[in-house]
């Protein structure tokens, strides 16, 4: 084996932190030195045996890292991913090893599939008894390899520096993703000469972004400009390439209409009168029919996932497609491009909004807004205004937006309440829609908005969950207890898991199969963690409630009944077109 | 676009893991390998696999970009079969006395390139090098004469066109490579024809 020491040789461009004098140092002390000198604030985890001396090292570090200990390695995870996405920083978790490590794999799904910049830190056995099935001894390198951008298991405490400014740079460079280190426990004990911390900013084998080729810069500027009916497409890559401002010059000179992925949105303000709505299968009525009449489509830092493309060999084939991403593994992958224009969004946009020329389409326009009215007509009308007593997810989410001017941090869980938050939230500034996209973590939503609250301190942050999602991680209520995080948790009551029922009810003949989950009073588990809480179960205590619930300084839950068997729609069906989406 | 035998061939970092990361992007797509072999390379601390697949060249495409993504992996190209030079090698155990009565050892030396590696009198161990047809017929000839062991290695190939890696290396090393470095062969028609450009 090669190891870390070797690599040392590669050529490395690095900055020392430390004067060259060496220093004894544990390793455990040298990971919290890596963490201070690449501006981590603030960690989750959960500590236990393997960990144990990381965590003793972390009690005089009790000033410079504030510590959050979480109710579980999951809620722990989505907490760091939370921050991560609020924040722009490298979300940063402590686990211990076996069942705490392999508690973190569905986060680490969720971060890889989502892009989300994450080191996890987890213990490991004694070197010597790897491979001995010894007590909480887990392969947490092979378990995780798939759900990793990079994972490395360290032995020995002279490599954790370096691995760390390796494991820093790799989650957060090009395009991001979750790292994991797995420490051997005397590898957190061993004293080292410790020369101070370098961070990485080469690897010779990992180019995270590519230098521009101008040609296709040109060839899909003329594209563009000769284009009558071009639809812009953008997703999280704007968001994670910081590029919100260049993208919304481009989208502006431009005069293109935009529609964004779950994962995009609020990457452009809502109200923008270029951005037309929601792509995919509960996305727009517009977004989705138009892009089968479209003749250029330009896809920004999104990669045709299936909840976007329906059903591909009838997905855009009259379009020429450009699609602008710092993943060339994602150019070709779904749909082909034209012209693949390979980078980072913040330098390859400025450069081909110099190329374009000022335009507007006020027909093709008028297209997205026609589908918008019967939309409107169909749809969201009914939705946010219901002629009966029974409340409508969207009318609370259409309260909320007068309520907080659409200036909050809004973090969903997975299923009915995740889609109509996504289609009628309003956002104003970049990250603010925390949601699992594309693992579809259910359980996601609470840890997430604590997170996303340490990230976003000084912004409302206010989480809508389900009655399913809230009871998969409904521990981390102690969390919020313990550190006070002020989330605003809604739970959206249907008394059923209603997705899964829509489906039931839409495609397996209303067999509801086991889709009737009984709720805890959530009011009582509230007050129990002293958390203050509301029910709402009329129409008419809902401002007030909504009201309260914001005015109030710190956490604060909210359970808001409504319908039962209500369905999102618009929806493309699972096989279908997206220009066989259906209003009803 | 049709099925057909390719080669892929991968630099990368000396690195443990590395094979697991590697393999499950096949297993992950319920693609099987026919042939998988890591050896080092023409340069010191960098590793060469060569691993066989029979795909579309689509999807062999769409896999050397996910080869490509993982971080210490330097590079990955695909080849057909008449862009390489490629063998396998095979060792096979007989009998040596039923060999020796029965079969005309000598057609087998001369006509079918196999070698004696070791003659005892319980047994004989026979290898030849080739392509899979070449080391399968001589399976087939001693077949009859009570082979008591048979085993093949994976293929290894050698790019005709290629002119080594040590440039690339260099390439990778700098900080600032050119633009012909980053250029990403798969991607678009403009990429330069050759199999072997970066």
């Amino acid at each position: 084996m090669s190891t870390v020491k070797e690599l040392e040789k590669q050529p490395q461009a690095s900055t020392p932190v430390a004067p060259a004098a060496t220093t004894s140092i544990s390793g455990s002390v040298a990971v919290l030195e890596a963490f201070i000198a690449e501006g981590v604030e603030t960690i989750f985890g959960y500590p236990g045996g393997a960990i144990m001396p990381i965590y003793d090292a972390l009690y005089d570090y009790n000033d410079k890292l504030e510590h959050i200990l979480v109710r579980h390695e999951q809620g722990g995870i989505h907490a760091a991913q939370g921050y991560a996405r609020t924040s722009g920083k490298v979300g940063v978790v402590f686990a211990t090893s076996g069942p705490g490590a392999t508690n973190l794999v569905t986060g680490l799904a969720d971060a890889m599939i989502d892009s989300t910049p994450l080191v996890c830190v987890t213990g490991q056995v004694f070197a010597h008894l790897l491979g001995t099935d010894a007590f909480q001894e887990t392969d947490v390198i092979n378990i995780t390899t798939p759900v990793t951008k990079w994972n490395y298991q360290v032995t020995d405490a002279t490599e954790i520096p370096h691995v760390l400014a390796k494991a820093f740079y790799i989650a957060a460079s090009g395009r991001p993703g979750p790292v994991l280190i797995d420490i051997t426990k005397n590898a957190q004990l061993q004293k080292f000469d410790y020369a101070g911390y370098q961070k990485c900013t080469h690897i010779r084998s990992y180019r995270p972004k590519p230098i521009i080729r101008r040609e296709f810069l040109h060839e899909a500027a003329k594209l563009i400009n000769s284009a009558q009916k071009p639809f812009i497409l953008f997703g999280q890559g704007v968001i994670l390439g910081r590029a919100e401002k260049e993208f919304k010059q481009f989208v502006e000179k431009s005069g293109i209409p935009a529609a964004w992925t779950i994962l995009g949105l609020s990457a452009l303000p809502t109200d923008h009168p270029l951005n037309v709505g929601m792509l995919g299968m509960h996305g727009n009525y517009g977004p989705n029919v138009l892009t089968n009449e479209c003749d250029v489509l330009i896809a920004v830092g999104m990669r045709f996932d299936d909840r976007v493309t329906g059903r591909l060999d009838k997905y855009a084939k009259q379009a020429k497609v450009i699609h602008l991403d710092i993943d060339p593994a994602e150019i070709d992958k779904n749909v082909k491009a034209t012209v693949p224009v390979w980078g980072d969004c913040k330098e390859t946009l400025p450069m081909l909004t110099d190329l374009i020329e000022q335009k507007v389409y006020p027909q093709w326009l008028a297209k997205f807004n026609e589908f918008r009215k019967q939309e409107e007509e169909i749809c969201i009308y009914p939705e946010m205004h219901p002629n009966d007593e029974t409340m409508s997810m969207a009318e609370v989410i259409n309260l909320l937006n007068e309520l907080t001017n659409g200036d909050a941090v809004m973090v969903t869980d997975v299923g009915q309440h995740q889609m109509v938050t996504c289609r009628y939230a309003k956002f104003n500034q970049s990250k603010s829609n925390i949601t699992s996209g594309g693992l579809g973590t259910m359980g996601f939503g609470l840890p997430a908005a604590i997170g996303a609250k340490y990230g976003a301190p000084d912004r409302t942050v206010i989480a809508i969950i389900g009655d399913g999602g809230i009871q998969m991680t409904i521990q981390e209520l102690g969390t919020i207890m313990q550190f006070g995080a002020a989330v605003k948790i809604i739970i959206l009551n249907n008394q059923f898991l209603g997705m899964v029922r829509q489906w039931q009810q839409l495609f397996h003949d209303k067999r509801y199969s086991f889709v009737n989950i009984t709720s805890p009073d959530y009011v009582m588990v509230a007050n129990g963690y002293h958390i203050p809480a509301q029910k709402v179960e009329h129409r008419e205590q809902l401002r007030k409630a909504l009201t309260d619930m914001l005015d109030h300084d710190g956490a604060y839950l909210l359970e808001i009944m409504v319908g039962k068997e209500n369905n999102v729609f618009p929806m493309v069906p699972q096989g279908c077109s997206v220009s066989e989406i259906r209003l009803k | 676009m049709t099925k057909q035998e390719y080669t892929l061939t991968v630099y990368t970092e000396n690195q443990i893991g590395l094979l697991t990361r590697i393999a499950i992007i096949f297993s992950r797509r319920k693609i099987n390998v026919e042939s998988l072999n890591t050896s080092p390379s023409e340069i010191e601390n960098i590793h060469r696999f060569n691993i066989v697949i029979n795909e579309t060249e689509e999807v062999v495409k769409k896999l050397c970009r996910q080869i490509e993504k993982q971080v210490e992996v330097l590079k990955a190209y695909y080849s057909s079969n008449d862009e390489i030079i490629w063998q396998e090698l095979a060792l096979y155990k007989v009998p040596t006395q039923e060999v020796a009565e029965k079969m005309q050892v000598e057609r087998l030396l001369r006509q079918y390139g196999a070698r004696a590696v070791v003659i005892r009198s319980d047994y004989t161990v026979f290898e030849a090098t080739g392509h899979r047809e070449e080391t399968d017929k001589i399976l087939e000839i001693l077949g009859p004469y009570g082979l008591i062991e048979f085993v093949r290695s994976a293929r290894v190939a050698i790019i005709k066109k290629s002119k080594g890696f040590h440039e690339k290396l260099q390439q990778f090393e700098e900080r600032q490579p050119g633009e012909e470095v980053i250029e990403n062969e798969y991607l678009g028609d403009k990429s330069a024809s050759s199999v072997f450009s970066m």
